[in-house]
């Protein structure tokens, strides 16, 4: 288990090692796991119950697989801790909050400062996730039609 | 036009005084090159050869003249008092330091502009057609459903760091005349047996390396799920576009190597799974948008004729202007190719001069053209003169739309550090042979595009002839291509075989243009000669 910088939820963090998606399906006592951007994050959905945490992993700042794994856990309706590890830099953060993240483990420790600073940077957000912000065009058309 | 509400408003200065703090970071040392890289890009800011570049979106290519003259002000505040128009419908300043960066957005963002992916691995400004809400033949105006995929791709927190580039491109008429079918996503709006408005969506083409043709995959996808189709095309690609290799990595491989089919069905699954997602904004919002392309105050029982008793004038009017679909009025196009000029590019006074123009004789709007070109969309027949007098003391009324003079060329060697040879002294020698009125005219219709690199920022796939400029053992060598075109039936130009010098290639058109001179039939244009003989009497003059 990576320690986390950042963490913004209330239940007791996972002390079990994460380990790789290949293994996880066997063992069953397994409640963390490790997403590297080839794997298919789909692979876990039989498991979400068991899931408490999900480990993506950000090998390098531009490959951006991991987002759409996180959000595609969240969309299944998973509820555990999904927390980002490697490469993570204070200007991808409110974006990683967006697609789902709700903890963060830097490989590199970030400034608390700007780290602030980026998950307050954004007041609305055009697009809607799962993470529970209402959009802009929401906004414009409260109690208006859903597309 | 669209304007901004106090959310867009806030979108944009949030996104510069973000812009703002990561270059003061970048400066004081805590921000390394190596991850300020992506960022400022995503704020179109390149390193160039000489100096910074900074690329500024237009919106599928409209502006407003408050909007056109603030772009005139930058180039002389910030730059050499020039800007160069891009293939993106947007506008480029070579000349730029750092820390004056976020002063420029912030002056951008003050007339509601924005620099915001404009470049980097994510969804670029989305372009459109130059005519739209003027063209005689589209369905609807593209641009509010254009507004619209602006918003949602705008810091879409899911596609930052995609494989490769994404550029989206929309129409809604059959005449294609923003080479949708060379974008990694082509919309084309089209209307079903019901009399209601959907996408086709063509996924997968590009220029580039290797250049392909987008394949349809969905002939209707129902607009009240546009964007919820959308994201799911951007999520198998960005969950399985090649990351191994960057000369791989675009959509168009995705869609080679997986086959039209299976990337369909893969779409089509995500798709399925995104609607119960609620993604989609209501269509209240598309409406709200729309209210904002409503029609100018056109004039009703305009006279429809024009006095072309001044040849010149006629000449112009001939060359440069367009059918509107309102009677007494016309679309006026400005080449920003003066003989020997260098293509897209206009001074700052130029420019505001043009804002004036369009604020006086076009309803306050102008259109920035992947050809490099300016339109003026909606003149007043009995302004056109008058228009014209203005343009042509400014030296912005060279009459050579889309002949051999209207080349499109990248900045190449001069400016771009990825550029293997320089584009911009080719086109000016071209352009210069070609200058006679009469040549001109003769050739008609030659859509001629140059690339100082593979990367295919000149469209030389895509022109009647291109021009390739490759190194050639350290010395600049430019390979010839015949055949391409990027209209409805788009086709991809083919070499004709060994490159030529700087000056070998100069002869190497004119005796192109001379076999389609001899070989010619009744009313054909260049390329169509060139698709009924084929290649072989164009390399038997050419190598023969």
């Amino acid at each position: 288990m990576v320690e986390a910088q950042y963490r913004f939820r209330d239940d007791e963090p996972v002390a079990d090692p994460a380990v790789t998606v290949d293994s996880f399906g066997e063992q069953s006592n397994a409640a963390a796991v490790r997403l590297e951007p080839g794997d298919d994050a789909r692979d876990l959905l039989p498991y979400l119950d068991r899931l408490r945490l999900v480990e993506v992993n950000f090998p390098s700042f531009g490959d951006g697989r991991g987002y759409s794994s996180a959000r595609i856990l969240r969309e299944a309706g998973y509820e555990g801790e999904l927390r980002a590890v490697g490469a993570v830099f204070v200007d991808q953060l409110s974006h990683l909050r967006r697609c789902g993240f709700d903890s963060f483990a830097p490989e590199v420790a970030l400034d608390p400062v700007d780290a602030e600073n980026a998950f307050n940077r954004w007041p609305d957000v055009y697009q809607a996730t799962t993470d529970g912000r209402t959009p802009i065009w929401a906004r414009r058309h409260p109690g208006g039609n859903r597309g | 036009m669209y304007q901004y509400d106090h959310y867009d408003q806030a979108m944009v200065d949030t996104r510069v005084e973000e812009f703002r703090d990561q270059t003061r970071r970048r400066i004081e040392g805590t921000l390394a090159e190596e991850n300020f890289r992506p960022l400022r890009l995503q704020n179109g800011l390149y390193l160039q050869l000489h100096a910074y570049m900074l690329r500024v979106a237009v919106p599928y290519g409209t502006l407003s003249s408050r909007q056109m003259r603030m772009l005139g002000d930058i180039a002389d505040k910030y730059d050499r008092g020039y800007g160069h128009f891009t293939t993106r419908q947007n506008i480029q300043y070579n000349w730029i330091k750092l820390e004056d960066a976020p002063d420029i957005l912030a002056d951008l963002a003050s007339v509601e502009m924005h620099a915001i992916q404009t470049s980097g691995n994510c969804i670029r400004n989305i372009s459109s057609d130059q005519y739209a809400g003027a063209a005689a033949d589209e369905i609807v105006d593209p641009r509010p459903y254009a507004e619209l995929l602006r918003q949602w791709s705008s810091f879409h927190p899911e596609f930052l760091h995609l494989p490769r580039k994404f550029k989206i491109a929309v129409i809604a008429s059959d005449t294609d005349r923003a080479a949708m079918k060379l974008h990694d996503i082509g919309i084309q709006l089209v209307r079903n047996d019901k009399g209601e408005i959907g996408a086709a969506f063509y996924v997968g083409g590009g220029m580039g390396r290797t250049p392909m043709i987008a394949p349809l995959i969905n002939p209707f996808v129902p607009i009240d799920q546009l964007i919820t189709y959308s994201e799911a095309c951007l999520r198998v690609y960005n969950r399985y576009g090649r990351r191994d290799n960057k000369y791989k990595a675009r959509i168009k491989i995705l869609v080679h190597e997986l086959g039209k089919d299976e990337y369909t069905r893969q779409v089509e699954a995500e798709f399925a799974h995104l609607l119960s997602q609620g993604l989609e904004p209501p269509l209240a919002e598309l409406e709200r948008i729309k209210a904002h392309f409503v029609d100018p105050p056109f004039e009703e029982g305009l006279p429809d004729d024009l006095d072309l008793g001044d040849p010149d004038f006629a000449l112009w009017v001939k060359s440069n202007t367009v059918a509107h679909r309102r009677p007494g009025y016309v679309v006026a196009n400005v080449s920003l190719k003066p003989v020997g000029g260098i293509p897209g590019d206009a001074s700052a006074d130029q420019i505001r001069l043009m804002a004036d123009l369009a604020r006086d004789y076009s309803f306050d709007e102008l259109r920035v053209t992947h050809a490099q070109n300016i339109v003026f969309p909606h003149v007043r027949k009995a302004d056109l003169y008058t228009l014209w007098q203005k343009l042509d003391a400014a030296d912005l009324a060279t009459a050579n739309l889309d002949s051999i003079g209207d080349i499109i060329a990248c900045p190449g060697l001069d400016y771009c550090s990825l550029a293997n040879a320089r584009s911009i002294p080719v086109a000016q020698k071209i352009s210069e042979r070609f200058a006679a009125r009469d040549r001109l005219e003769t050739l008609g219709e030659l859509k001629l595009k140059i690339s100082g690199c593979i990367n295919a920022c000149g469209h030389h796939h895509a022109g009647h002839i291109g021009i390739l400029g490759v190194d050639r053992k350290g010395v600049e060598n430019y390979q010839l291509l015949l055949g391409g075109c990027e209209g409805a039936d788009t086709s991809l130009g083919q070499i004709t075989g060994p490159g030529f010098s700087e000056d070998g290639i100069v002869d190497a058109v004119e005796k192109a243009t001379d076999v389609y001179l001899a070989q010619r039939q009744d009313g054909e244009r260049f390329l169509d000669t060139y698709r009924r003989v084929g290649m072989a009497p164009f390399k038997e003059a050419l190598y023969g």
